[in-house]
């Protein structure tokens, strides 16, 4: 058995002209929930597709739990998926839906219904097992859809957006429960959105797409702290992005100076996350001030435009700080730890 | 041993399903007799495809020995076979197209005889061997390229395709192919294209006369084609005046509307025409009053375009109506709601919204009138006089007294361009704009009121419309029931019923006198059988059009428009000239009836199912796949229960039409298998109008008994104690052929 859950191997997927993933590697581990994060056509959902046998691959391989089933169709593989819609049959009970799994692989009627009502109970939803679909919550769908995806026990659950049809206030605690319940069972998890907080918040790892192609695969952490190209570090968070140079560990550009850890380069691109720039009034010792040219209030922090006379920076400062007024002049402060390198 | 071993495993395998139609394949051409009529008398003890090419037919070896190949070669596991088989198959299948078009039932050429001795005994059309060997083939093809990632692996999928795109090509491609040929075919046995040119020139055509000299007669396209024009046009605008009144004014009868919409539909051809004769021929009621009363003398003005025109107009505006009315329902009222607000009058928004907004409805009712026009045959067969069209004259030329196959085919092919040009048409005026209106969002505005001037346009032209309806109808119902109405003696009768329907209690069983009895009972059979598979048919074509991915998709969906495209009158004189000669030789049977019926409304199915489809969210279907359930059990599952209405329209359709059709089945008729149009037909001909009438209302009686009876067991179990409205595709969907 290999340690890995799915595998990619030079995966190419095209309609027609339009090449949708472009031979994309990858490998997730057991018991691990993966998000595919990356805007729309990116790839992401059609990577899904791809590992839930809803596409094949023009060329190249997928792996699930180790074999090659790149050729075979969803019904020949065990995976168990949550679609954007929930996708729940309006013609049959709670109950059915979630039987439905079970019986069509053969398991007898009466053992089904019993599988089925364990795993309602234990998402929680007692009772309601003889509604139809329409007659339930969004939240409860969203839930029977999951119930059903899990009840075979799938190598790997797939989830394509399952937060998109709930409503905004109830996004957080459906997330925080199917980060739990796919802990509490030990699945191997494909998670699929567009929400970079949403992929922070659930991931173990993320897998940031972008045209086809995978531009990083990192923790949470990596992702934010590390970012490895400018779309990767602009499309998690917000990012100021400079380019100047190197010179005796100091980044320079016009007449913003930062000191780094890094070697000397001719021309290099940064990054400096928004909340890592520290502002403080101006001295005689400071060379890198600008103007204040927008300053936003956002309940829980401030958020100031920085004119620095070549470009603008984007701060993000906590609300106890003393506020500064439009048109003040401050100084910018920033440390050689918060500086990333961008390919 | 260790080989005889491994069978059972082999055979329980994963490849078991194309194991089984590998032996299937076997068995048919090793058992099964390959013809229809066996030749010789040895050869009955074998007379499969192996014992005949072991007598000697040696073209028959290689399509009994490559299922045997085969099955070897995967059992065996060979090298080549992955890779190969297709190949040897595709080579077979090419071969057995090769023989049936070389060796006929009068033998063949000189040099296939030179190799093949016995070829030149020619040979019959296919037996159950040959069609179940077939069968089996395209069953293997189908399983063989699931495995190569055909629809994406989906075996259901791939199986539908195959035997989809094979029933088409048999019954809808090889005919036209094969009838087109005969076009350049002289009347002396000649391939040439000079008889094809003479033909298509013919001054019976295309001439002018009615308009250049003055009691001449046109040729027949230039009287087809402004027939469906004129018919076209009339019964748009009427229709269009109906629809306008259901759904935009506070008209009351509105129900009543809608059921006498169904009507047309559900009645046989021929006896509007001669209700028609009835009211206004020469002796007729309305004639006769109006020369007492105003001292005009009788004419026979109805035979011709005004009576053809009348009937058709009386028959197409209902389908008119309902795909307007449709097309109306289906306008957003906030868009005239934002006209109105913007300070546009009434009249103003109905021509610069409503209008174009109808544009889509208003082509498809023309293009839907135009079509029924051309290919309408019973009207200008009763009505016509000395006045012909395309339907009647390639009638003629292939039962009247000069068969000419040859000119028949080049007839249909110019109504098959004529079509086609009108979908062409249609589809440029319609145009690529978006006329989509109706969105996921509700709206909750209330449609206008009819500007006034329109609205007493439309009462005008309706209540017309209903009068003469009304008129015709009347005389149908009474018309059965009374001595004579040809001759309006009223007195009250049973005599014709008696005619075609007698019955006797005799020793103990009924015994069925009446001569209609047979027909009814032929009707009813072939339609029964005809419904469900023409509807299995058709949804299973949405479903593909709808769902799946193949390459030629585009090809497909030409192919099956083209099967709409085919006029019932063509589609008869095709199916002659294809299907009684071999290798597939199956005129004279039911069978053929059947598969008729099948392909002609199958369009229906289709649009009704795709339009369904089109409304249900697909990854349904998806998650049932993720759970395991196989391409055919998500179909019957999930797919079907949802598209019940959908169903049921077609069902509907398919039924009423195989009951009422004339002209695709005038010529598959035979004394075995009379069907009840048929029959009716030939007694208008001996101008027995009054048991033509009879029999027509017991049709339709009989038609308004199965539809309920069909709606009950199929509407009872509909979606279960679901709460949610299904949408609205069925009543609609069925007025778009």
């Amino acid at each position: 058995m290999s340690e890995f859950a799915i595998e990619f191997n030079e995966v190419v997927k095209d309609y027609g002209q339009h090449r949708a993933v472009d031979t994309i590697n990858l490998a997730i581990r057991k018991g691990e929930l993966v998000t595919f994060l990356g805007p729309s056509g990116c790839g992401k959902t059609t990577s899904l597709r791809l590992i839930a046998g809803l596409e094949l691959p023009t060329s190249g391989q997928v792996l699930i739990q180790g074999k090659d089933v790149s050729q075979r169709p969803a019904s020949e593989r065990n995976v168990g998926m949550v679609f954007q819609s929930y996708a729940l049959f309006p013609h049959m009970t709670v109950l059915d839906n979630v039987a439905y799994g079970p019986v069509i692989r053969g398991v007898k009627k009466a053992e089904a219904e019993n599988q089925a009502r364990t795993l309602l109970n234990q998402v929680g939803l007692t009772n309601l097992e003889s509604r139809f679909p329409s007659e339930l919550s969004g939240g409860q769908q969203q839930r029977v859809a999951v119930a059903r995806a899990i009840v075979q026990q799938p190598d790997v659950m797939l989830f394509d957006e399952p937060l998109s049809n709930v409503d905004a206030k109830l996004r957080r605690r459906v997330r925080a429960e199917i980060r739990e319940l796919q802990q509490r069972f030990g699945l191997t998890a494909v998670y699929v959105t567009h929400d970079q907080e949403e992929a922070l918040a659930v991931s173990d790892r993320i897998i940031v797409m972008s045209a086809g192609k995978i531009e990083q695969i990192g923790t949470p952490e990596d992702l934010y702290d590390r970012p490895k190209n400018a779309f990767v570090a602009d499309f998690i968070g917000d990012a100021n992005l400079l380019t100047g140079v190197i010179q005796k560990g100091v980044f320079q550009v016009g007449s913003l100076r930062i000191p780094v850890d890094h070697q000397e380069r001719p021309s290099v691109t940064i990054s400096v996350r928004p909340e890592r720039i520290r502002l403080s009034d101006i001295n005689t010792e400071t060379e890198a001030n600008g103007i204040v040219l927008e300053a936003t209030y956002l309940g829980s922090r401030m958020e100031y435009l920085i004119d620095m006379g070549h470009g603008m920076l984007l701060c993000s400062r906590p609300i106890e700080e003393r506020r500064r007024k439009v048109r003040e002049e401050v100084a910018i402060e920033v440390q050689p730890e918060d500086v990333s390198l961008i390919d | 041993m260790k080989v005889i071993a491994s069978l059972p495993r082999f055979l329980a395998g994963p490849s078991r399903a194309s194991v089984s139609w590998l032996f299937l394949w076997c068995m048919a051409s090793w058992l099964m007799p390959w013809y229809k009529v066996t030749p010789g008398i040895t050869e009955a003890w074998f007379s499969s495809a192996l014992g005949h090419s072991l007598a000697g037919r040696l073209w028959l070896l290689p399509l009994a020995l490559a299922p045997c190949l085969l099955l070897l070669a995967q059992w065996r596991q060979w090298s080549w076979s992955a890779r190969t088989s297709t190949g040897v198959f595709f080579a077979v299948a090419a071969w057995l197209i090769v023989q049936a078009s070389l060796i006929g039932l009068h033998g063949t050429s000189p040099s296939m005889g030179a190799v093949f001795p016995l070829s030149t005994e020619g040979q019959t059309g296919l037996g159950w061997g040959g069609f179940i060997s077939i069968i089996a083939m395209l069953g293997w093809l189908s399983e063989a390229l699931a495995d190569r990632g055909f629809c994406k692996g989906d075996r259901f999928a791939s199986a539908t395709i195959v035997f989809i795109v094979a029933l088409l090509g048999l019954f809808v491609f090889f005919p036209i192919v094969k009838l087109s040929l005969m076009a350049f075919r002289s009347p002396d046995g000649l391939w040439s294209i000079a008889p094809f040119i003479e033909r298509l020139t013919a001054q019976d055509l295309w001439r002018i006369n009615c308009i250049t000299a003055a009691p001449g007669r046109c040729g027949v396209v230039i009287n087809s084609v402004t027939l469906g024009v004129l018919a076209a046009t009339l019964s748009t605008l009427i229709g269009l005046g109906l629809a306008l009144l259901v759904a935009r004014t506070g008209f009351r009868f509105k129900r009543t509307l809608r059921a006498i919409a169904i009507l047309p539909i559900i009645t046989p051809p021929f006896v509007v025409g001669v209700a028609l004769i009835v009211l206004f021929g020469r002796t007729g009621l309305v004639t006769t009053s109006i020369a007492d009363w105003f001292g005009i003398v009788p004419t026979r003005w109805l035979y011709g375009m005004p009576g053809i025109l009348m009937a058709q107009v009386l028959a197409f505006t209902p389908v008119t109506f309902l795909v307007l009315l449709g097309a109306l329902e289906a306008i957003n009222p906030s868009l005239e709601e934002a006209s109105n607000t913007l300070g546009a009058r009434p009249l103003t928004t109905f021509r610069k919204v409503t209008f174009p907004l109808l544009r889509p409805g208003l082509a498809a009712a023309f293009l839907l009138a135009f079509i029924e026009s051309l290919s309408d045959f019973g009207n200008p067969l009763v009505l016509g006089g000395g006045f012909e069209v395309l339907s009647t004259k390639i009638f003629f030329a292939v039962v009247g007294a000069r068969y000419d196959l040859g000119n028949a085919a080049a007839l249909s092919l110019v109504l098959l361009v004529l079509t086609l040009t009108a979908f062409w048409l249609q589809a440029r005026w319609v145009g690529r704009r978006s006329y989509i209106t109706v969105t996921g969002r509700s709206d909750s505005g209330l449609a206008p009121a009819l500007p006034k001037s329109i609205a007493w346009l439309t009462y005008g032209s309706v209540s017309l419309f209903i009068l003469f309806t009304l008129g015709v109808y009347v005389i149908v119902m009474i018309g059965g029931f009374v001595n004579d109405i040809g001759r309006w003696d009223m007195t009250p009768t049973v005599r014709h019923l008696g005619t075609a329907f007698s019955v006797e209690w005799q020793q103990g069983s009924l015994q069925f006198y009446g001569s209609a009895w047979n027909s009814l009972k032929t009707t009813l059979l072939v339609s029964a059988i005809a419904a469900p598979l023409t509807t299995a048919i058709g949804i299973l074509t949405a479903w593909l059009v709808a769902r799946q991915n193949f390459m030629g998709k585009r090809q497909f969906e030409f192919g099956t428009m083209l099967s709409f495209a085919i006029l019932g009158t063509v589609v008869g004189v095709y199916y002659v000239a294809a299907f009684n000669v071999p290798p597939v030789d199956i005129t004279g049977t039911m069978a053929i009836l059947i598969i008729c019926f099948m392909f002609r409304n199958m369009p229906v199915g289709m649009r009704a199912g795709v339009a369904a489809l089109a409304q249900i969210d697909r990854s349904m279907e998806e998650a049932s796949q993720t759970l395991g359930a196989t391409g055919a059990r998500t179909f019957r599952q999930i797919v079907l229960p949802l598209v019940k209405p959908a169903l049921f329209t077609a069902m509907v359709y398919s039924f009423v039409t195989a009951m009422t059709a004339v002209s695709a089945v005038i010529f598959l008729v035979s004394a075995r298998h009379n069907m009840a149009t048929a029959y009716i037909m030939g007694r208008v001909e001996n101008g027995e109008y009054a048991l033509a009438i009879t029999y027509s209302t017991v049709l339709m009686i009989v038609m308004i008994i199965c539809i309920t009876a069909m709606s009950l067991i199929i509407g009872k179990r509909q979606l279960g104690r679901r709460k949610t409205e299904q949408p609205p595709v069925a009543s609609h969907a069925a007025a778009l052929p």
